[in-house]
């Protein structure tokens, strides 16, 4: 570890600054200003950050240990010292690069996607702040300096959420999101705690080094990586938590693609890879983060099956996605982990970016039953989001592929899990692929493919989407085919991933397998995108969705509707016992409290009318009490004087 | 040796006391002022007897006294304008200046 003199990697500590310095101006000047510029200039920001970002990245000596730039103090308070400075090392160098190149593509394709609505200066701004919150989450040298990003991208997440505020559902699910999200925070916090008890420090770096110091198992690790646990499961919509993904699709397109697909929901797998030193010497820990993250990539990929909003399918993808890439991080596969989010972050943007194209052609249609048939209209939105639908599904050789080989085969040899079912979740995460793979097919073919199923008015409205959001999704579909050569398992070829970020993760063992193992490996993860997308076909093209509408009535098919019932228990078990109480609470306010209260309320007009029994309106009588008032002082003075 | 401070400050009081008398007991508003006056009289009279005191026993030639007599006298007169304009008003609209009459102002 080195204090960092800057240098041409400490660069990239300007990056937030950029994106904030955007913010500012398009909040403060940005009402004045003409419809593009405010998305130009938002642009340009994220590009500059991108550009610092990719200095730091092309600067940065391979195999270092990263360096720390220290700005100031923090804060401190007894034994507890914190400073406020960056981590730059190869972790937070690959997120900084997803975050501005992914955020840069997403705030290009906002400028068309905006285009016409009064508050698009407003939406660029806090797309930007939250661009700026980001970088400090993942730059972040201290816990509490991380929290303080966290808690930025949530504010952000809320305001962009809500950013149509004038409807009521959408700043309901501006407020959910934001709730459920301090479940969350509240585990960060309490790890914080704990961490500093433990380690006397709330320092990132030295909590990874002291890590490996303690003894393997102990309660106070355990205790710390389940809180973190509960952190992730916040920020990036695991189980239970995953309630409020689906409705922050209530915000504009592209801001599902930037915050709840390609980056913020990736927080809790950031911070899990980042205290995996933690994790790795606290087997009982990873492996819950493992299994929670297997048990929500599967419940969410069923609740995707039952989706009827061309979002919502996406977001159930997301959270079983993020679900892989916990599961990754519980398995100690880091470098797998941070490997699916930049393959993700490709993919899923993409996705969402198709899907907000076709809202957009569609003037505002977001269900799958009355589309069908886009792919003949609108060319390269329908050729892209086939891309990214066989990315994600996990068709051999584009990016989705090798992302999820890795997270499947590190579930399976992890020594984190070899007690706790290791295999288990291999072969739940593989039926997970299987039904990632269906449902993304019948996703893209309910949309871009069959029969035509669109309204007048829709059908008169569609057209492709102007060049300035076709281009980012040429772009994010190149980057979707590309970006898993990034990470070719060790046995075929060189894992780049795997090798830049070996300096900076936790070292976990894991099984090694034959040559013949491996190979089986990558089979079984091809039949599973194939196995999935063959259902897909045979259920909606050659059975013509016969069987799926015979489905439809039952309860499970309701279930899986539902979001797997997730809403209705939080409903039941916290809600309404949270109703009842504020009610209870409201009768004794009623009834103790303010009844309590009415009597000296009463009081007082009462002492009023007793003064105003002065006002008599009598010169005289004033003048009277005048000098009666000066005697009495006089006298007073008088006496005292004589006392001393 | 002339008139000592003594008597001039026991003047004072009893003007003083027949001013603040007349204040209290007196209803027609113009012998109001008048006892007013009169009371700011008394402690100008006490003003300028300390004044000379002052200069008797310190040996200074002290004139804050005199002065502040003076600002009061300035005062007092610019209170008599206002105060007389405000009667001569009271008085067309009402025909008294009986104070006890104009008691509009009672709760």
């Amino acid at each position: 570890m080195t204090d960092a003199f800057p240098n041409a990697v400490s660069v990239v500590a300007l990056a937030p600054l950029v994106a904030l310095v955007g913010a500012l101006v398009n909040g403060l000047f940005g009402r004045g200003m003409r419809e593009p510029l405010a998305g130009v200039l938002a642009s340009a920001a994220v590009a500059v950050a991108f550009v610092l970002s990719f200095v730091a990245f092309v600067a940065y000596p391979a195999g270092g240990d990263g360096y720390r730039y220290v700005f100031a103090e923090f804060l401190s308070a007894g034994e507890l010292t914190v400073d406020l400075g960056f981590l730059i090392d190869q972790l937070s160098l690959v997120m900084c690069l997803v975050i501005t190149g992914v955020g840069f593509l997403i705030h290009v394709y906002s400028i068309g996607y905006m285009k016409g609505d009064p508050g698009h200066a407003r939406y660029f701004a806090q797309l930007n702040l939250f661009v700026a919150a980001m970088l400090v989450l993942v730059l972040a040298d201290s816990f509490p300096l991380m929290f303080v990003g966290w808690e930025g991208v949530g504010v952000c997440s809320f305001l962009l959420i809500g950013f149509w505020y004038e409807q009521r559902a959408n700043a309901d699910a501006a407020r959910k999101a934001f709730i459920v999200n301090r479940v969350g925070d509240v585990g960060f916090l309490v790890a914080m705690f704990l961490t500093f008890k433990v380690f006397g420090t709330l320092d990132v770096s030295a909590v990874r080094a002291a890590a490996p110091a303690m003894a393997y198992g102990a309660p106070a690790l355990t205790a710390i990586g389940l809180l973190l646990l509960v952190a992730a499961a916040g920020k990036s919509a695991q189980l239970p938590l995953q309630l409020w993904l689906p409705d922050a699709m209530a915000g504009p397109t592209p801001v599902s693609a930037l915050i709840h697909a390609a980056t913020m929901v990736t927080a809790g797998v950031y911070l899990i890879a980042r205290t995996g030193d933690v994790f790795a010497q606290a087997p009982a820990a990873a492996a819950t983060v493992a299994w929670v993250g297997v048990l929500t990539a599967l419940v969410a990929a069923v609740a995707a099956f039952a989706q009827t909003d061309i979002k919502r399918v996406l977001a159930y993808s997301t959270i079983s996605q993020v679900g892989f890439m916990v599961a990754a991080v519980g398995a100690g596969a880091y470098w797998a982990g941070v490997f699916h989010v930049v393959t993700h972050a490709f993919f899923k943007a993409l996705l969402f970016l198709g899907a907000g194209s076709v809202i957009h052609a569609l003037g505002g249609e977001q269900d799958v039953r009355r589309m069908g048939g886009l792919g003949k209209r609108m060319r390269v939105t329908g050729t892209t989001s086939l891309v990214a639908t066989l990315a994600i599904a996990g068709v051999p050789l584009l990016s989705g592929f090798f992302s999820k080989d890795a997270i499947l085969s590190g579930t399976l040899t992890s020594s984190l899990l070899a007690d706790s079912g290791g295999p288990v979740l291999f072969a739940l995460l593989l039926l997970t692929a299987v039904l990632t793979a269906a449902y993304m097919f019948r996703w893209y073919y309910l949309v871009f493919a069959g029969e035509e199923r669109l309204t007048a008015e829709a059908k008169a409205h569609v057209h492709e989407s102007p060049s300035v959001m076709t281009v980012p999704l040429v772009v994010l579909a190149v980057g979707s085919v590309l970006a898993g050569y990034l990470g070719i398992q060790a046995f075929i070829g060189r894992n780049l991933i795997a090798e830049w970020l070996a300096p900076v993760t936790a070292a976990v063992q894991f099984d090694h397998l034959s040559l013949g193992a491996e190979w089986a490996l990558v089979l079984a993860s091809a039949l599973a995108a194939a196995a999935g997308l063959g259902a897909g076909y045979w259920l909606y093209h050659v059975d013509k969705g016969r069987t799926v509408k015979r489905l439809e009535p039952t309860p499970a098919a309701v279930l899986a509707r539902s979001g797997m019932g997730f809403d209705a228990a939080a409903q039941a078990v916290l809600v309404r016992p949270g109703e009842s109480v504020a009610e209870g609470l409201a009768v004794l306010d009623r009834d103790l409290v303010d009844r309590g209260l009415a009597a000296p309320v009463a009081a007082v007009p009462l002492l009023g009318r007793l003064m105003t029994l002065w006002q008599t309106g009598y010169v005289r009588l004033y003048a009277l009490a005048m000098l009666a008032g000066a005697v009495a002082v006089a006298a007073v003075a008088l006496i005292a004087g004589v006392l001393r | 040796m002339s008139v000592p401070s003594e008597y001039f400050v026991a003047l004072s009081a009893v003007l003083f006391g027949l001013g603040a008398v007349g204040v209290v007991t007196r209803r027609s508003a113009i012998l109001v002022f008048l006892s007013i006056e009169m009371m700011l009289n008394a402690a100008n009279l006490a003003i300028v007897a300390f004044a000379r005191q002052w200069t008797v026993t310190g040996g200074v030639h002290a004139l804050e006294g005199q002065g502040a007599v003076f600002i009061v006298l300035a005062v007092a007169a610019a209170e008599v304008a206002v105060g007389l304009g405000i009667l001569v008003a009271i008085f067309r609209h009402r025909v008294t200046t009986d104070v006890d009459q104009l008691a509009e102002v009672r709760a």
